[in-house]
């Protein structure tokens, strides 16, 4: 997946969990749960649609590395060229 | 009509999900109801065949009015002239401050009330969601009843600049049919809900505060190790120990758990805990996970998990509106150490929690950090004093402390 697509990907999972969010405006630098008004049962289920659509499956001690939109690019893409290699 | 929640004066019918003639026993879903703040799935406190249904779909009627008649089991089928018989809902509704009294002669049951319009459901809400007037609406169903299809016909002229082939889209709320509330009527008619519960709560119940940290060293510690053991999918939240904690808490202390109704507290013997969802758009509800302190911690994920989706969707059971007996209201994701709660009548008790962080914590003369909480306790002086509220308060703090017995 290039970071396009896991950007794709992660906005959207945010769609159906903020429904009435400006997603599309998501300042990739910022604080994610600030700007669309996570609570912790969104995180949590942000972290299982993240799985369902990918295969990684974050630990609770990572999610502070899956703060911004930019960070969670990163993170994840991170993940999946390390489940590449070993496979 | 039931009354669910105090703060709720009428409801309308959106469909019946049983029809005359059927059996139905205790616990079925027989109508869904709108009501100011949600949709609810009415369910049935009694057991029998479902005879007669008084108020069709798409009508609003108040709280106390006879929906349908059933006949209980042992019953004989009535004659003609309806005998004492239970009428759907408002049986279990305790918590009721006033429950108007309800007709004695039940309105007839057909449709054809001269003057009045004869309009399918799907058509009111088509209708609402269009703006159409449907007194000028022709009908062109069965018995000249207004149809969806005539209402879309008729919007069409009244609105030409409208492309004629887009097609009405129907939310479709589990296969069941979406409520009659646009999301901006929905959103007005809760304020005004909340509004009168609060209004209603600080008017007439005497608030008395407690607030203590909590340590949670020990409580997190373990969330984190259970947590590392799950996959994503069956991991806990922390606000699954605290609503385990009060709901123990409310067992042992049992002066906060119940109701205030005429002018006396009714202790409750089952603990179901209230907690407070908000809602994306604003508002907020309260339904209840029932008897939450018989229940492990993976059972109450589960509820809170199924209530948040279902809250945020708008679609709740009567049981969960009505009858929480001590309400739980966490902000602590939106980064606020300290809650001041307005007690949701007819309870007697709401507890608040604030964030959790780091905080300088002295114990056995050292000093360290701990991620620590703040805890409070808004409750009816009527009903209790300072001095059982401290002890509530306590309980909760010693339950947090031994996580694994949670």
């Amino acid at each position: 997946m290039t970071d396009e697509e896991v950007k794709a990907l992660l906005l959207r999972e945010l769609r159906k969990i903020a429904p009435e969010a400006e997603v599309d405006e998501i300042e990739p630098a910022a604080d994610l749960r600030q700007q669309i008004d996570l609570d912790s049962m969104d995180i949590l289920n942000f972290m299982v649609a993240i799985h369902a659509a990918t295969g990684v499956d974050i630990p609770e001690a990572d999610y502070p590395k899956l703060t911004t939109l930019r960070e969670a690019i990163g993170y994840l893409r991170g993940r999946m060229e390390g489940a590449a290699k070993l496979s | 009509m039931p009354l669910l929640g105090a703060d709720m004066e009428a409801g309308t019918i959106v469909q019946w999900l049983k029809k005359p003639g059927d059996a139905v026993k205790r616990g079925d879903i027989i109508a869904v109801i709108d009501t100011e703040k949600a949709t609810i799935e009415v369910e049935l406190f009694e057991t029998g065949t479902l005879q007669s249904i008084i108020v069709p779909e798409g009508e609003k009627v108040p709280v106390g009015t006879v929906l349908a008649l059933i006949r209980t089991d042992g019953e004989v089928a009535p004659p003609a002239e309806a005998r004492p018989q239970v009428a759907v809902a408002p049986a279990r509704v305790a918590p009721a401050p006033t429950i108007p009294v309800r007709p004695k002669q039940p309105p007839p049951v057909t449709p054809a009330v001269p003057g009045r319009l004869r309009v399918s459901p799907l058509a009111v809400r088509v209708a609402i969601e269009l703006g159409v007037d449907l007194s000028t609406v022709r009908g062109t169903g069965q018995g000249a009843a207004i149809t969806a299809a005539d209402v879309q016909r008729a919007a069409k002229v009244a609105i030409p600049e409208k492309p004629p082939s887009v097609p009405v889209e129907v939310p479709e709320v589990k296969g069941r049919r979406a409520p009659t509330m646009s999301p901006a009527e929905r959103h007005a008619a809760m304020r005004k809900a909340i509004a009168a519960a609060m209004a209603r709560s600080k008017r007439e119940i005497p608030h008395y505060y407690l607030g203590t940290w909590i340590n949670l060293s020990r409580a997190m510690a373990w969330l984190e190790a259970e947590n590392l053991k799950r996959p994503v999918t069956e991991r806990l939240l922390y606000s699954v120990m605290l609503l385990k904690a009060v709901a123990l808490a409310s067992r042992e202390i049992p002066d906060l758990n119940g109701f205030w109704i005429d002018g006396a507290f009714r202790l409750s013997e089952a603990v179901h805990v209230g907690v407070a969802i908000s809602l994306r758009q604003g508002g907020l509800i309260a339904p209840a996970i029932h008897d939450l302190d018989k229940k492990g911690l993976d059972e109450i994920m589960g509820n809170l998990r199924d209530l948040v989706k279902r809250v945020r969707a708008g679609v709740l059971r009567s049981s969960e509106i009505m009858d929480a007996t001590i309400t739980v209201t966490s902000l602590g994701d939106q980064g606020v150490e300290t809650v001041f709660g307005i007690i949701y009548p007819p309870q007697v008790a709401l507890v608040g929690f604030g964030k959790i962080s780091e905080h300088p914590w002295a114990a056995n003369g050292m000093i360290g950090t701990k991620p620590v909480m703040n805890a409070t306790l808004a409750a009816d002086h009527r009903a209790s004093d300072g001095h059982r509220g401290a002890l509530f308060l306590a309980a909760i703090d010693r339950h947090l402390q031994e996580p694994e017995k949670l």
